[in-house]
């Protein structure tokens, strides 16, 4: 058993749901408990998805059990045909049916439906949602698929993007005129959008570009194998893997690479004055292993800050992920507890988190400002306005998130020299939070047993509340560390200043 | 009802000839959209300030909390689920062993909790791992610090509300014997409306009173052959029963929802502790003439409106028995996950024939009626309501029922600004004229 507050992935399950939810024209009959339907408030409220995700639940109850279960999956799956009408259906269990071992797929297998279906075997007490999205396309992919002749035109497949991804939608906007800048048409982009129809055509195009490799690494190894496609290692969220993606999906397609850049703003707002402030800002990164490793080279290369710690929570970008933390010089962190997570970002004194929705908890708790790089997400992560991650606008995009939380450049000046002014006063908050609708960090959210030991002057104290509220918590964590290395028990204003000079940088 | 006092400018319409006690109940098989009990953590972690919640489960359960509360709940949440591997289910580890290395590991972790509820889930009830010898071990080994309880929220035993009807059940055998006179109030109601109903009674004079579940373990709570409970909500079927077998005796009323039920309600309640109908006109009077107030004003938008109701909470019954007779809506289908005349007797009795009655659900047949009744208000759960909005119909989250404060008379008015809003939004927007 393993204990958890919050969890970043879900149930393998999940992920086939965030697959049939993003297709059109596919069918999943779930054999499930009533409880299991759940999910479809993640599509319907968290996304505001203006349909139910197309999933038949068998939702059966305790006192099916001694009776016949399996009929009920096989009546569920008749009637989803029957109303529904799809192309091809997956069908397979949840964790409760697994336990009672009916075989959905064998049962569905021998009511001779008039489309393909596919069975699904997602052990759920193994894996999560990640391996459930992948192993999900990748069946209805190697279900499905065939070699054929390739498109006249030059053209690719966009793999990966599913319902509930972190701006999987806009994803494939952006990436789509950056191959047609290069001449190269998009066949067909999968799961999102696609009908078991498309998938049968994946198998014209020149080569596939795989978005996310989360949800789609399995499905573009066996194209490649099976197809002869190859496929695209380089995931162009930031400014320079943008240029690398061109460059790799020239090699690929054998044509000269080509980046509109008229509209890119990131490189030159990263080096305006006004950005001096994000010089060497200690930022903390986690989330999907993918996400993560892009954001670590856009927040160290093209703004400035200091990578402290990064991790992702799928031990299958594990290896990667630890060496790319080598390379910053930390220690990865690979973890699915959220009280691990939150314990690394309060000893690492951080002053940005960009995470998850989960590490938006931990930020609101530590106050800490936090932006958003990764699933899972909350309905605030799908924004009506176009918001891309990736390629020039994406950008642009990741550039104005990034900082939004932080105090801009000339206010934290001002902040600074103006701090007794009524208007300027710790429990203003940063002008764009709104002013009052900001409570300022306490202190000291929950003093450690550590510093209970440290005995804080009354002048000290006093010259730590003139420190603005926004890196007061970093001041005092650095002052006592300070004071703890150098044996000494007592802060005094001397200690304070002496600390000061000693993290200056 | 004679014994209602009935203030001459009573808008209700009359008592109907016939409720809907004897309508036939449609029963129909199929998918169900609703909750499991687990849910019911969600505001219980709230309302017992010294309670921990471990759901002993799958990865789905502990997604299921976070995917409904996740939204709601910034601090860290009082519940947590000890995750099922396949360590577990494979027999290679001994689950009583586990479960007690994370429920120390827990309890080491936040040395606040008193009442630990190990909570069974679909998964451990199918392996049947036996939470009632977890939870006698454990109590062993923690009392007189902590003390162990086990209830089941599964979602093959249990719909949403019926979690909490399962963790009080729960609670009444370890309650501490009694031989006084009181009233016991039963039901998780948020603290400002809980505060409310105990002002109410304290100025009719009743006491002493004790609530079910208390906020805290250490509440002085107990029940015996002379305690007299009423519910606050109509889902607590079990704890209305374990509550019998510990010798106390049910105040059967209509529910306090609107000015109607809550006076009902209390006059239940006055009429036991023989409270002077003269008092209790004094003490009612004013806030049933704000309550009628705050309904009326809310209720322009719901006159001659109709409602579709799809099970949820089990308050669906009172809640049409509200709309209907205080509000002026026609009630078309009343669905409720679960019917217990024995509890909601009496709102049927209320609720003038005409809607249909549905138990348990067949989504896809429920829908199908819904879009052909088109309804002007539809009350759902969070997985229906986006996509019925989309196809044009006004609904209500069904949950916001179930977290907002709603009972009793300074309610009344947000109650049916609940329903109303989504009305009053229809008339705002002026989509045409950005598409």
């Amino acid at each position: 058993m393993k204990l958890a507050v919050w969890t970043y992935e879900g149930p393998p399950h999940v992920g086939a749901l965030r697959v049939a939810t993003a297709m059109k024209g596919l069918h999943y009959v779930l054999h499930a408990p009533q409880g299991d339907t759940y999910a479809d408030l993640l599509f319907t409220m968290i996304e505001r998805r203006d349909h139910r995700p197309p999933v038949t639940y068998t939702t059966f109850q305790a006192r099916d059990l001694g009776a016949d279960t399996a009929n009920l999956f096989k009546t569920a799956c008749q009637a989803a045909y029957d109303r529904f009408q799809p192309q091809a259906m997956i069908v397979g269990a949840s964790c409760t049916a697994e336990l009672i071992q009916d075989d959905p797929g064998g049962m569905a297998e021998t009511m001779g439906l008039p489309v393909p279906v596919i069975p699904l075997e997602l052990p759920s007490y193994q894996r999560k949602e990640n391996f459930g999205a992948d192993e999900t396309l990748f069946q209805i992919i190697r279900h499905l698929a065939r070699p054929m002749e390739r498109t006249a035109h030059l053209s690719c497949n966009l793999i990966g993007p599913t319902a509930l991804g972190f701006r999987h939608r806009d994803d494939i906007t952006e990436v789509t005129a950056l191959l047609e800048d290069m001449g190269i048409s998009v066949n067909v982009a999968a799961p999102y959008g696609a009908s078991p129809e498309d998938i049968t055509r994946l198998g014209a195009a020149h080569f596939n570009v795989l978005m996310y490799p989360e949800t789609g690494e399995s499905s573009c190894r066996w194209m490649e194998r099976e197809l002869g496609q190859p496929f695209t290692k380089t995931v162009p969220l930031g400014v320079g893997a943008t240029r690398d993606f061109v460059n790799e999906v020239a090699g690929l397609a054998g044509v000269k690479p080509r980046l509109d850049t008229s509209r890119l703003r990131l490189p030159w707002y990263a080096a305006s004055v006004d950005s001096t402030y994000l010089t060497g800002k200690r930022v903390f990164l986690f989330g999907d292993g993918t996400h993560v490793a892009a954001a670590a080279r856009i927040a160290r290369d093209e703004m400035g800050f200091e990578v402290v710690g990064l991790g992702c929570y799928n031990r299958e970008m594990a290896r990667p992920i630890r060496a790319l933390a080598k390379e910053y010089g930390v220690e990865a962190l690979i973890t699915d507890d959220y009280l691990e997570v939150e314990r690394a970002i309060e000893d690492l004194a951080v002053e940005l988190i960009l995470g998850t929705q989960m590490e938006r908890h931990i930020a609101k708790r530590l106050g800490i400002p936090c932006a958003v790089i990764s699933a899972p997400v909350h309905v605030q992560d799908f924004p009506a306005r176009y918001a891309p991650q990736m390629g020039i606008e994406g950008a642009n995009v990741i550039f104005d998130t990034w900082v939004h939380p932080l105090v801009m450049g000339l206010e934290e000046h001002l902040l600074h020299m103006f701090r007794d002014d009524f208007e300027f006063h710790d429990a203003a908050g940063p002008s764009h939070h709104g002013g009052h609708a900001a409570p300022p960090p306490p202190d000291e959210p929950e003093p450690r047993q550590e510093s209970a030991e440290v005995i804080w002057l009354a002048d000290a104290e006093k010259e730590l509340k003139k420190i603005p509220f926004f890196v007061r918590g970093k001041a005092r964590r650095n002052t006592e560390l300070f004071a703890a290395d150098r044996g000494e028990k007592v802060i005094s204003i001397e200690t304070l200043y002496e600390a000061k000079a000693h993290y200056a940088r | 009802m004679t014994h209602h006092a009935r203030p001459p400018d009573r808008p209700h319409p009359p008592a109907q000839a016939r409720g809907c006690r004897d309508t036939p109940i449609l029963k129909q098989r199929g998918q169900h959209e609703v909750f499991c009990g687990l849910t019911g953590i969600i505001w219980l972690h709230r309302k017992m300030q010294d309670a921990f919640f471990l759901v002993v489960g799958s990865r789905t359960c502990a997604h299921l909390l976070q995917s409904a509360a996740g939204v709601m709940i910034f601090a860290e949440p009082r519940f947590g689920t000890a995750i099922l591997e396949e360590g577990d289910l494979a027999g290679l580890k001994d689950a009583q062993d586990e479960l007690e290395r994370v429920v120390v590991d827990l309890l080491t972790r936040r040395a606040d909790i008193r009442q630990l509820f190990l909570v069974g889930s679909c998964p451990s009830e199918v392996i049947k791992l036996d939470l009632a010898r977890a939870a006698e071990r454990l109590s062993a080994k923690f009392a007189p610090k902590v003390r162990v309880l086990n209830y089941s929220g599964s979602g093959i035993e249990t719909t949403f509300t019926e979690g909490e009807d399962a963790c009080l059940a729960a609670m009444v055998p370890a309650l501490p014997e009694t031989d006084a006179r009181q009233l016991l109030l039963v039901g998780a109601l948020p603290d400002v409306v809980e505060d409310q109903a105990l002002d109410l009674l304290k100025a009719l004079g009743i006491g002493p009173v004790s609530v079910l579940p208390a906020r805290h373990l250490e509440s002085g709570l107990a029940v015996g052959p002379n305690t007299v409970f009423a519910l606050t909500q109509p889902f607590l079927g079990g704890t209305h029963a374990a509550l019998e077998r510990r010798g106390a005796r049910h105040l059967s009323a209509p529910f306090p929802f609107g000015e109607e039920g809550t006076t009902a309600w209390l006059q239940a309640v006055a009429r036991e502790f023989g409270v002077d109908q003269a008092h209790f006109d004094a003490v009612t009077g004013a806030p049933r003439a704000r309550a009628r107030r705050a309904v009326a004003k809310a209720a322009d938008a719901l006159r001659g409106k109709s409602v579709f109701f799809f099970p949820d909470s089990q308050l669906e019954i009172p809640l049409a028995r509200f709309l209907t007779r205080e509000c002026g809506m026609q009630a078309l289908e009343v669905g409720a996950p679960f019917i217990h005349k024995g509890l909601v007797g009496e709102e049927l009795d209320l609720l003038a024939e005409g809607p249909t009655l549905a138990e348990g659900q067949d989504v896809e047949l429920q829908l199908d009626r819904c879009r052909a009744a088109r309804p002007d208000l539809t009350v759902c759960g969070l997985g229906l309501a986006n996509p019925l909005e989309a196809e044009g119909l006004a609904t209500k989250w069904a949950i916001e029922l179930v977290f907002t404060p709603v009972h009793f008379y300074e309610q009344a008015g947000d109650l049916a600004g609940l329903f109303s809003r989504p009305l009053r939004r229809r008339n705002l927007l002026q989509l045409e004229a950005a598409e």
